[in-house]
């Protein structure tokens, strides 16, 4: 029978909360970034101009139609090779997460947009406002509102998609946990630590989501 | 063109994709004039309202409020968002399902475009808001948001947003089509005031009475074509074309004008 022994864990708490730091600095990143370019790639895709629209559908099919795992390697293995620039692996992460996200963010943005009715633009218009002034006081107002629950649920995501940073060797909360893992020969308790960690986060989180959800499903 | 006129139109085509909707339209509207439009359904007259604030674009012709003119069709460069927008900001238009912004007060509705396109103060935007208000009959809903409002509570606080950025000219696309039998009158009696205020407005209307009473002039529309115009009473009361005879036909006579085909508008 196994004997569980939680208490030397004690031992590894600094590891442990720079390891969730460096978690949770990375979610703030990627969730940041990932918003700023599903933004840009939404009113890309929504833009009277057809080669912006082109590119803006290729890359969010392309990252959301490939696997992260596979883009995160890619970013790090591949991409300096073919443009010969050296990326630390915390660049290489960032940048393959934030991008990640940005193309379901940007699915999202571009759905809530999208079911504002016409009716709302045109009366801008017809008032005067330029295109930038209805998006900006009229149309996003309205669609942030519908926008906000999915955005929350995709951020959710994102932030468990940090712990895939650890293969690139980026000292984040399941990385630090490999080490302690290997240093006490006990891997059931840490590795069960880490899931609580993760939990111990991410629950409250949902919880605030769902109420958010039902708040706006009444008020409109 | 007649610089006597507020609004003029003159050979405005306007298609979309093969559809040819207006042909040559000619069009001209005194300071303080009502005109109203109306025609069956998809003869063109909403297409023709929204050309004359240029919230559809024309293929050819001339379309003039005022003072501003633009030019469309062949060689003609587009008016950029700018000019578009500022020549928007001097034409008020009412809609048939209100387009409200559901996320700001009845007051905010009203203040918003002052605020946003003029560089109004909010608190001389708010003052003329609740001023308009007040003369829409609303002057104790001013704090509701457009959910809590009937009908025609929305469309008056349609025309009151209009209002505040002190039109030129009122466009009215079928303003009471979509309100219960019972609150046509109140926004119908908003309109009526505007009208004898001296505002120059076009009305596309399927209220024949509210059209005969109210206008001083009629046009009918068919498939892209003005059919027949003329002073109100004499178009509606002996049409001189069949066609007219045969739409005005549908309608009861007197009373509030409902058409009995039941075409979907
Ligand atoms: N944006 C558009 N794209 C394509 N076709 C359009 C568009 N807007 C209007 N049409 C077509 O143009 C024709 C005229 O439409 P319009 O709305 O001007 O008619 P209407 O006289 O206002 O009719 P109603 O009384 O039903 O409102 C119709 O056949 C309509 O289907
Ligand atoms: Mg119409």
């Amino acid at each position: 029978m196994y004997q569980w022994d939680f208490a030397f864990l004690w031992s590894y708490r600094w590891l442990f909360l720079n390891g969730l730091g460096v978690t949770v600095g990375f979610t703030v990143a990627i969730v940041g970034f990932g918003l700023v370019a599903g933004l840009a790639a939404a009113l890309a895709k929504l833009s009277a101009f057809a080669p912006l629209r082109w590119l803006a559908h290729a890359y969010i099919e392309v990252f959301r139609c490939t696997p992260v795992l596979v883009q995160l390697v890619w970013f790090y293995y591949a991409l300096p090779i073919m443009s010969g620039i050296e990326i630390s692996a915390i660049t290489a992460s960032i940048l393959a997460l934030s991008l990640y996200g940005g193309s379901f963010y940007a699915e999202i943005i571009r759905g809530g947009i999208v079911s504002i009715d016409p009716g709302q633009p045109e009366a801008a218009a017809a008032l005067g406002m330029t295109p930038f002034q209805a998006m900006r006081r009229i149309i996003l107002p309205q669609a942030l509102k519908r926008m906000v629950p999915p955005l929350m649920n995709q951020s959710i995501i994102q932030f468990k998609n940090t712990s895939l940073v650890s293969v690139l060797a980026v000292p984040d909360l399941l990385y630090q946990g490999q080490i302690a893992a290997h240093d006490s020969y006990r891997p059931l308790e840490v590795y069960s630590a880490v899931a609580v960690a993760y939990f111990l986060l991410l629950f409250p989180l949902t919880i605030i989501v769902r109420q958010g959800e039902k708040k706006l499903s009444t008020s409109d | 063109m007649d610089t006597q006129s507020k609004i003029e139109i003159a050979g405005l085509r306007k298609q979309f994709g093969d559809l040819v909707v207006l042909k040559d339209i000619n069009l001209s509207v005194d300071e303080g004039q009502v005109v109203a439009l109306i025609g069956p359904s998809g003869s063109g007259k909403s297409t023709l309202l929204r050309c004359i604030n240029l919230l559809v674009t024309p293929n050819g012709g001339q379309v003039r409020v005022g003072a501003d003119s633009f030019a469309f069709g062949p060689g003609t460069k587009l008016p950029g968002t700018r000019a578009l927008a500022n020549f928007r900001a001097g034409t008020g238009m009412v809609f048939q399902h209100f387009n409200l912004f559901p996320h700001m007060t009845a007051l905010g509705n009203v203040m918003e475009a002052p605020v946003t396109v003029r560089g109004k103060s909010k608190a001389a935007a708010r003052e003329h808001a609740l001023a308009l208000l007040a003369k829409v009959g609303l002057a104790d809903k001013v704090d509701e948001y457009p959910s809590r409002l009937s009908g025609g509570q929305k469309q008056r606080v349609a025309i009151a947003r209009a209002l505040a950025m002190e039109p030129d000219v009122m466009l009215f696309d079928e303003a009471t089509s979509a309100l219960d039998p019972e609150l046509v009158g109140e926004v119908l009696g908003v309109m009526q005031k505007l009208a004898s205020e001296g505002m120059t407005m076009v009305i596309v209307t399927h209220e024949i009475a509210f059209a005969r009473e109210v206008a001083d002039r009629v046009i009918f529309m068919r498939d892209g074509v003005v059919v027949e115009e003329g002073p109100a009473r004499q178009v509606i009361d002996a049409p001189s074309e069949a066609a007219t005879q045969a739409f005005l036909g549908h309608f009861h006579r007197g009373g509030a004008a409902q058409p009995v085909t039941g075409a979907a508008s």
